[in-house]
């Protein structure tokens, strides 16, 4: 590997004022200002997670009032969902990566990628003046008529917040369509794409189908609160499970937006840490399409005991369990990927391993809930707080994680301790499971969810999890500060650390502004580590 | 501690890897290029087709936002075929058929601005057929103000003050809450069109559009066709409910 000095104008040192990237149109300033943006909701969410554990510590409501306790898993919710796990590897990584990754100088409309960011900075402020002033109690899905009518706490607020914040999505994703369509690089064919940029591009596709629905129905909300519109409240003559419909339309699929560009980060690291070509490239490219087209169809299986009919109940459920077989296909794959690979147990490694883990148990839960019969036992109890936080947390979180400390030398430059790396994933890994595996027992025991109060005998289960949660939080602080501490004191990486195929290793770290000195001209596919005749693919 | 780093560049060694992805120099690079391409393009055609593309898409994230609507407008009808429409009696139909052909009209006006643009015709041309469309889509939102103003002196805005005199009082503050949020909806999408008409024809004025360079026009023709067609939906499914009964 021939050692290419870092450039001595990069995209980092290239103007140092404000308004250098404040009003930068470049795709990896914008990307690591959204970074500083989600990691400070990411640890606004956290607080909230923190203070429902601590209240959750003793059966009785305590530490904080019932009241309160609302606003903190609502705020909780509304956090995380829509400023922390939407944005996070789309707009941080997907934005750094997705033009470098197709041999582009920038997205297609950086004009437009900066005013997302802008968008998300504003939806952010609503909620958060939301949260200072009161806060909201009506859980994050809003569900009429109590947000509509009933609620006295500021959802309007916090409704509008999510609202501004969904054009964000909606422009981001936008952005990463026609960027993938018009702005590849010849010779690099869709056969040939980073499977981290089709996991993106069936992502975008849910983002642009999805996100206008959740915005006019939280706008159908705001109008209905304000200017009493009979659309979901029924003393006003309109039905409360239209509403259902109309959130979980977007609210199902959006859980993809959260998973799918995990999923893509895991595709890359299985294929650089096990020196191997994904096993069927074609099958886990369209896996993330058909995740993508059939989360569209299985949003009535949010609704199983709402009213509505049982032969609806009936085909949603089957066609939740049809979302098993792509996302089973992503799970086969990497493993028979790592088959007589060679692999190495690198941090970002580990947290694919961990995925792979924590996504299959989050995958097989999710099994036992859209089995009609059995949800009706388990629906609305902390067995599906355990299912959605190993789907989000086990799973999206560890993407990301592990796409942070992957990209981490190309964003900065620089290396990070990777002692320090490892113990903070197997930390993250034993917090995550002493918090959430307990919740899978005391739901099926029939704890239900939303209650700041609880019966003594589920007490062991709920001192398991704090404490888990106790550890997890250590765990998300530890790459805070050795990250942090990487800018100036850490190794310099190198164009290339992990020995990695792709473009965005023959470019320098940090990259340059342009990326590409010359658009590139590709040949074939990305991680061709094995001779080009047991490849098979073009 | 054993560096990552040193770990992997011992694996780089393995001798049978193919080379990785090449990077070779494409085309000229710097050959003198039209005023309004953006750096990041590689040409004027790949810049015109990401915009449309990315109109395109837009105008789908814009289906999926009325469709919400038009759902509700869809559950609320079945529940109430009836209330429906007596409440659909009591809209102008003259007003709503003006406006249509208004917007019609536009959308003409529009598609022949951007055949102006497309064909070097003059500046002047394309500024006529832009200030046309302009005050054609004026012209509606003035109608649709008069309409409005009807309602509320008639009492059939939903709210306290809502008076209804037929048999399906519930229906109808129902069928006009929905006629509110679908044609407010509508309406602000036209203010928002007239605010780009205006940006496009003030460029159109500096004669920054020919056949080589016209994609703000183009663009903004799909999305005034696009909210012309939304009422084209509009009209039938909010004025014309069972009218054809009384035609025979």
């Amino acid at each position: 590997m021939e050692t290419i000095a870092p450039p001595t104008l990069n995209y980092l040192n290239n103007g140092h004022s404000l308004s250098s990237w404040l009003l930068t149109r470049d795709h990896k300033r914008i990307a690591l200002l959204y970074l500083a943006s989600i990691t400070a909701f990411f640890f606004l969410g956290g607080f909230f997670a923190l203070m429902i554990r601590l209240e959750l510590l003793t059966p009785a409501a305590d530490l904080v009032e019932p009241d309160t306790y609302n606003k903190l898993f609502t705020m909780h919710g509304v956090v995380m969902v829509f400023f922390f796990l939407i944005p996070s590897i789309p707009a941080v990584l997907g934005n750094f990566l997705i033009p470098i990754m197709i041999g582009a100088k920038d997205l297609a409309f950086p004009r437009i990628n900066l005013l997302s960011w802008y968008i998300y900075v504003l939806g952010g402020l609503f909620t958060v003046v939301a949260a200072i002033s009161g806060g909201v109690d009506t859980g994050w899905t809003f569900y009429a008529p109590y947000s509509t009518s009933a609620s006295n706490s500021h959802v309007i607020l916090a409704g509008v917040g999510i609202f501004i914040t969904g054009f964000s999505s909606i422009l981001t994703g936008l952005n990463f369509i026609v960027t993938v369509h018009r702005m590849r690089a010849p010779g690099l064919t869709w056969f040939r794409l980073p499977l981290f940029v089709w996991a993106h591009y069936a992502t975008s596709l849910i983002m642009i189908l999805g996100t206008p629905v959740i915005a006019i129905t939280v706008l159908l909300v705001a109008v209905e609160r304000g200017l009493h519109l009979g659309i979901f409240d029924p003393a006003l003559g309109g039905d409360p499970i239209l509403f259902q419909h109309l959130f979980w339309f977007y609210s199902h699929p959006a859980v993809y937006i959260m998973i799918l560009p995990a999923m893509g980060v895991i595709s890359e690291l299985i294929q650089c840490f096990a020196r191997k070509n994904i096993f069927g490239y074609a099958f886990v490219a369209f896996s993330s399409l058909a995740i993508a087209i059939i989360g569209f169809l299985v949003w009535g299986h949010h609704l199983f005991v709402s009213g509505q009919s049982t032969y609806a109940g009936l085909v949603f459920s089957i066609i939740s369990m049809f979302v098993a077989i792509p996302s089973a296909v992503k799970v086969f794959n990497w493993t028979a990927t790592l088959y007589k690979g060679s692999v190495s147990w690198d941090s970002p490694m580990l947290y694919a391993f961990g995925f792979i883990g924590l996504f299959t148990i989050g995958g097989l839960t999710g099994l036992f809930l859209a089995t009609l019969g059995m949800d009706i036992h388990m629906h609305d109890t902390y067995f599906i707080i355990a299912h959605f936080h190993y789907v989000m947390v086990g799973g999206a979180i560890f993407g990301y994680l592990g796409g942070m400390h992957y990209w981490w030398p190309k964003i900065t430059g620089r290396m990070y301790p990777e002692g320090w790396a490892k113990f903070a994933c197997l930390n993250i890994f034993v917090g995550f499971n002493l918090t959430f595996f307990p919740q899978f027992v005391v739901g099926y025991l029939g704890m239900p969810r939303r209650y700041a109060m609880y019966a003594p005998e589920f007490q062991v289960y709920n001192v398991l999890s704090t404490a888990g949660a106790t550890i997890l939080g250590i765990g998300y602080l530890i790459p805070m500060v050795y990250f942090a501490w990487s800018l100036k004191n850490a190794p310099l990486a190198g164009p290339n650390p992990w020995g990695a195929r792709g473009l965005e290793w023959e470019i320098p770290s940090p990259p340059p502004t342009e990326n590409f000195a010359t658009t590139p001209i590709v040949t074939h596919g990305t991680h061709q580590y094995a001779p080009s005749h047991e490849v098979g693919i073009v | 501690m054993r560096s990552a780093l040193s770990e992997h560049v011992e694996k780089e060694q393995f001798p049978q890897y193919p080379a990785p992805v090449a990077i070779q120099p494409a085309g000229t690079g710097h050959a003198p290029h039209h005023p309004y391409l953006q750096h990041h393009f590689d040409n004027m055609a790949q810049q015109m087709e990401a915009s449309t593309l990315g109109m395109w898409t837009f105008l789908v994230t814009e289906i999926m936002f009325f469709g919400g609507l038009f759902m509700a407008y869809l559950v609320y009808r079945h529940q109430s075929p009836q209330g429906f429409q007596e409440a659909s009696h009591h809209l102008d139909v003259f007003w709503g058929t003006l406006n249509t052909a208004l917007l019609i009209i536009s959308s003409l006006t529009m598609a022949l601005a951007v055949r102006a643009a497309q064909t070097s015709q003059k500046p002047k041309t394309q500024v006529m057929w832009l200030v046309s469309t302009m005050i054609l889509g004026a012209g509606f939102l003035g109608i649709k103000a008069i309409e409005y103003t009807e309602k509320f002196r008639d009492h059939i805005v939903p709210g306290p003050y809502f008076h209804w005199e037929g048999l399906y009082p519930k229906p109808a503050e129902q069928f006009y809450s929905l006629y509110f949020a679908m044609t407010g909806l509508h309406a602000l999408h036209m203010v928002i069109g007239l605010g780009i008409m205006t940006v496009i024809t003030v460029m159109a004025w500096k004669k920054q559009f020919d056949g080589e360079y016209y994609t703000p026009v183009e663009v903004a023709g799909l999305y005034w066709h696009f909210v012309d067609i939304v009422w084209i939906f509009l009209f039938p499914l909010l004025y014309l409910i069972g009218r054809h009964y009384h035609a025979g």
